[in-house]
């Protein structure tokens, strides 16, 4: 089965990759963008048939590598 | 003082240091692969050196710190070892538990080499107890993602603690509190983003770096 991960800054987190992009945007003439964020998405595709199994198991991936909690926040969705 | 300098693929200034060791202390570093299960016995201090392991993937230091020899890494220190993190050393240190924080991308996006005046806020650990607290000094810098991330309550604790080893005097990275470098809580272990280990020979522009291995020598000279 597949899971997809979000991994996005935690609120609070200056993100300064998103603070240019919102300028650029800006520049564009994309009026009315009052923030953006950029985080990042990783897709597994995991042997485990058990959906319950693979989402815990997905859940520890991001504690151990995927994401860095201290300034990260993640979000797990099974496919 | 025996020493070892952990590479990794995409290190590369794991041979300034291992020079930086050799000058200050008399004895060649061992240099250690990253697939290695176990560090050499008898050692005094592990360096892990700047460079862009792994290729900056995920996260800087990231895939690094979980790469084999970072085991016994983590066990040396909590055992009470001296390590040194420099740079990508520094991120690797973090990624790995092994102090505090987090390192971000430069608040200017840019990647940042140049010479950074930096001041040394502690002259308390076996690495700056040859300076003295205050003293400016001119280090290089080069890094993408140094921007030293705390929130209040850590910075708190670091001060307290007397645990920030060094501080930019124009901060060229965004980092809380203009910090360049901290300490463990044991003061055993200092990341710090500066290069003293490219400063080492008169010919590359001057020899200020040699003072911080001359220090951690002399400090463990009768370990």
């Amino acid at each position: 089965m597949k899971a997809r991960v979000y991994v996005t800054l935690k609120n609070g987190v200056l993100d300064p990759q998103g603070a240019a992009v919102q300028h650029a945007l800006g520049s564009l003439g994309f009026d009315g963008v009052e923030a953006v964020r950029q985080g990042k998405v990783i897709e597994l595709d995991l042997s485990e048939t058990d959906a319950a199994k693979a989402e815990a198991s997905v859940i520890k991936m991001c504690e151990k590598l995927l994401a860095n909690t201290v300034i990260e926040d993640f979000k797990v969705e099974m496919l | 003082m025996r020493s070892a300098v952990i590479v990794f693929p995409g290190s590369n200034c794991d041979r300034d240091m291992a020079v930086a060791l050799e000058r200050a202390s008399g004895v060649k570093a061992q240099m250690v692969w990253h697939k290695d299960a176990s560090l050499p016995d008898g050692l005094d201090v592990v360096t892990i050196p700047g460079g862009f392991s792994f290729g900056d993937y995920l996260r800087c230091g990231a895939i690094a710190a979980r790469s084999p020899i970072m085991r016994s890494v983590i066990e040396f220190a909590n055992k009470g070892g001296h390590v040194l993190g420099v740079c990508n050393g520094f991120q690797i240190l973090i990624e790995a538990g092994l102090l505090p924080g987090a390192l971000m991308r430069n608040s200017g996006l840019k990647f940042v080499c140049k010479d950074a005046e930096i001041k040394v806020k502690t002259a308390n650990s076996p690495f700056t107890n040859a300076y003295t607290k205050d003293e400016t000094l001119t280090y290089p810098i080069a890094h993408h993602d140094g921007n030293y991330v705390a929130d209040a309550a850590l910075v708190e604790r670091l001060r307290g603690d007397d645990r920030i080893a060094f501080t930019y005097t124009d901060n060229p990275n965004g980092s809380t509190d203009n910090i360049a470098g901290i300490l463990s809580e044991n003061r055993r272990v200092l990341g710090m983003m500066p290069h003293p280990e490219r400063l080492n020979d008169p010919e590359l522009g001057g020899t200020d770096g040699n003072k911080m291995f001359l220090s951690l020598s002399e400090a463990l000279v009768s370990a």
